[in-house]
């Protein structure tokens, strides 16, 4: 039997891998009543959860990611009625687990923003943001994820704060992913030279773009993002700009011939792992495989 | 621009609430009316500052201390107004609608909104259609502003429309919408009167809707 490789050995080996799509886009496609989060349906329709997570590893993804964005004290608030933050993470990674089985693809526990702005602009402290993220951290660790992804993140106060949280959860990877919303800045103006300059030296595995606006921007900051670091870089766009009717029906303008076709500049460009955020269905997330894997 | 009332319109830009303050209150102790102070330094001082926003020159940082030394002057200059008797440009009812979270844009768009001289009252997140409704009765406000960051909770944009048809009140009042999934055509669909795409915009769009 070949031993498998662990994340951190095909990242440092150069391996080019497919991540996931998107969580809440498919899962609203799927039934997920308007105004609830992807995370409630841990606790209420986790066959719905898995089944997602196997159409993205039969699509071709090599890394999976856990439907926890939200779930921190912070954000969760209604999904965890039937459980404790700690839980509701842990049964995440289970679900996740269950979907991955024997097969060789990781996982790796989300972490999105906790929805507030630290001070001196916010009203959170570092050290409530710190224990709130540690709280996610260690129970995505007991959950038994492969590494653990800080993501869509904007500030770098906030950022470098869950960074260290996921690294004093455990001894896991960690990447660090900014959503670049405004061009090839943050909300906060952070752009990807200073994200770097500020999240490499707490010791990160591979730093990340996802979500964003459009896919051209979206690759300027990937290109941008390679000029000042040499770490692996974790790449994963929204398909497009949505479009939402009167009734919350949302769509992606990109079809997933056309994501598939870009996803060779993104590796012509510096990513090594490749996936999509918001919009990318299966299909999309096939397509995108498809382009990777043929490389 | 008078140079005293210059120094307040930059001390807004520069953000500098400490000099906001000071300045504001060395106008009136000057004889510059509450009015003149608000309208011919601060307002445009803001909106230069949306400007600067939109321009990508500033990003929400700076926003947000601005909106500060906004707020400082505010408060030195408020005694005088009421003593003036100066009314806000609007009564605004705030809020995040029902589900969702997310409020630094929704407080961005307020201190924007207070910025330009509009009476906020601001209800927060997770705003259910009902007390959207309740608060206009009660408060008399002429507009509504609601966000929402999430495609999933967007509906209860529409939800709180239709809430206030049924209580009647959808003539007496504006309503704006914004948020990052938030498109023109999606504000028209749902019946509002209008969406803004960042906080700069909301204050121009809710001056034209409190004139219209």
């Amino acid at each position: 039997m070949v031993t498998k490789m662990t994340f951190l050995e095909r990242l440092r080996g150069g391996d080019l891998m497919v991540s996931d799509g998107a969580t809440g886009t498919n899962l609203q496609d799927r039934g997920l009543e308007r105004g609830k989060s992807g995370e409630a349906w841990v606790f209420e329709r986790p066959e719905e959860i898995v089944r997602l997570h196997i159409d993205f590893i039969q699509a071709g993804s090599d890394i999976i990611l856990t439907c926890t964005f939200g779930a921190n004290c912070m954000r969760a608030g209604k999904e965890i009625a039937a459980g404790s933050v700690e839980e509701l993470n842990r049964r995440a990674v289970k679900l996740a687990r269950e979907a991955v089985g024997d097969l060789p693809v990781f996982v790796a526990g989300s972490m999105g923003p906790l929805g507030q702005l630290i001070k001196p602009l916010g009203t959170l402290t570092v050290e409530e943001a710190y224990a709130a993220y540690l709280q996610q951290a260690k129970a995505l660790v007991e959950g038994g994820v492969d590494l653990l992804l800080v993501e869509t993140q904007f500030d770098i106060a906030e950022a470098s704060t869950a960074v260290k949280a996921a690294k004093a959860a455990g001894s896991l990877p960690v990447v660090c992913s900014f959503s670049y919303d405004r061009g090839t800045r943050t909300m906060m103006g952070t752009n990807p030279a200073k994200m770097a300059e500020a999240i490499v030296p707490l010791g990160v595995d591979a730093l990340g773009i996802n979500c964003g606006r459009s896919l051209e921007e979206n690759l300027k900051a990937l290109k941008e993002l390679k000029t000042v670091s040499s770490l692996p870089v974790w790449f994963k766009p929204n398909a497009g700009l949505p479009q939402v009717d009167a009734s919350g029906n949302t769509s992606y303008s990109v079809t997933p011939q056309e994501m598939g076709a870009l996803a060779a500049e993104w590796l012509a460009s510096g990513a090594q792992v490749a996936g999509g955020c918001c919009g990318t269905s299966p299909q999309h997330l096939a397509q995108i495989a498809k382009t990777v894997k043929g490389k | 621009m008078e140079p005293l009332l210059k120094e307040i319109y930059d001390s807004i830009i520069n953000a500098n609430q400490i000099v906001t303050a000071a300045k504001v209150k060395e106008a009136l102790e000057k004889g510059f009316g509450p009015g003149m102070i608000l309208n011919e330094a601060m307002v445009p001082g803001m909106a230069e500052v949306g400007r600067l926003f939109e321009e990508g020159e500033y990003f929400v940082p700076e926003m947000l201390i601005s909106a500060r030394a906004m707020q400082a002057g505010m408060t030195v200059l408020k005694p005088s107004m009421v003593a003036a008797n100066l009314k806000a440009v609007g009564k605004v009812v705030a809020g995040t609608v029902k589900g969702d979270l997310h409020d630094i844009g929704k407080n961005l768009v307020c201190m924007m909104l207070e910025g330009a001289a509009f009476e906020i009252i601001d209800l927060g997140s997770d705003v259910a259609p009902d007390r959207f409704v309740e608060t206009v009765k009660q408060t008399g406000a002429n507009m509504i502003v609601m966000s929402a960051l999430l495609t999933t909770t967007m509906p209860n944009m529409k939800a709180t429309i239709e809430a206030l048809k049924v209580a009647g009140l959808r003539d007496k009042v504006k309503v704006m919408v914004g948020g990052a999934p938030l498109t023109t055509k999606y504000a028209n669909d749902i019946g509002a009167d209008g969406y803004a795409p960042d906080a700069s915009r909301a204050v121009a769009l809710a001056k034209t809707l409190a004139a219209g």
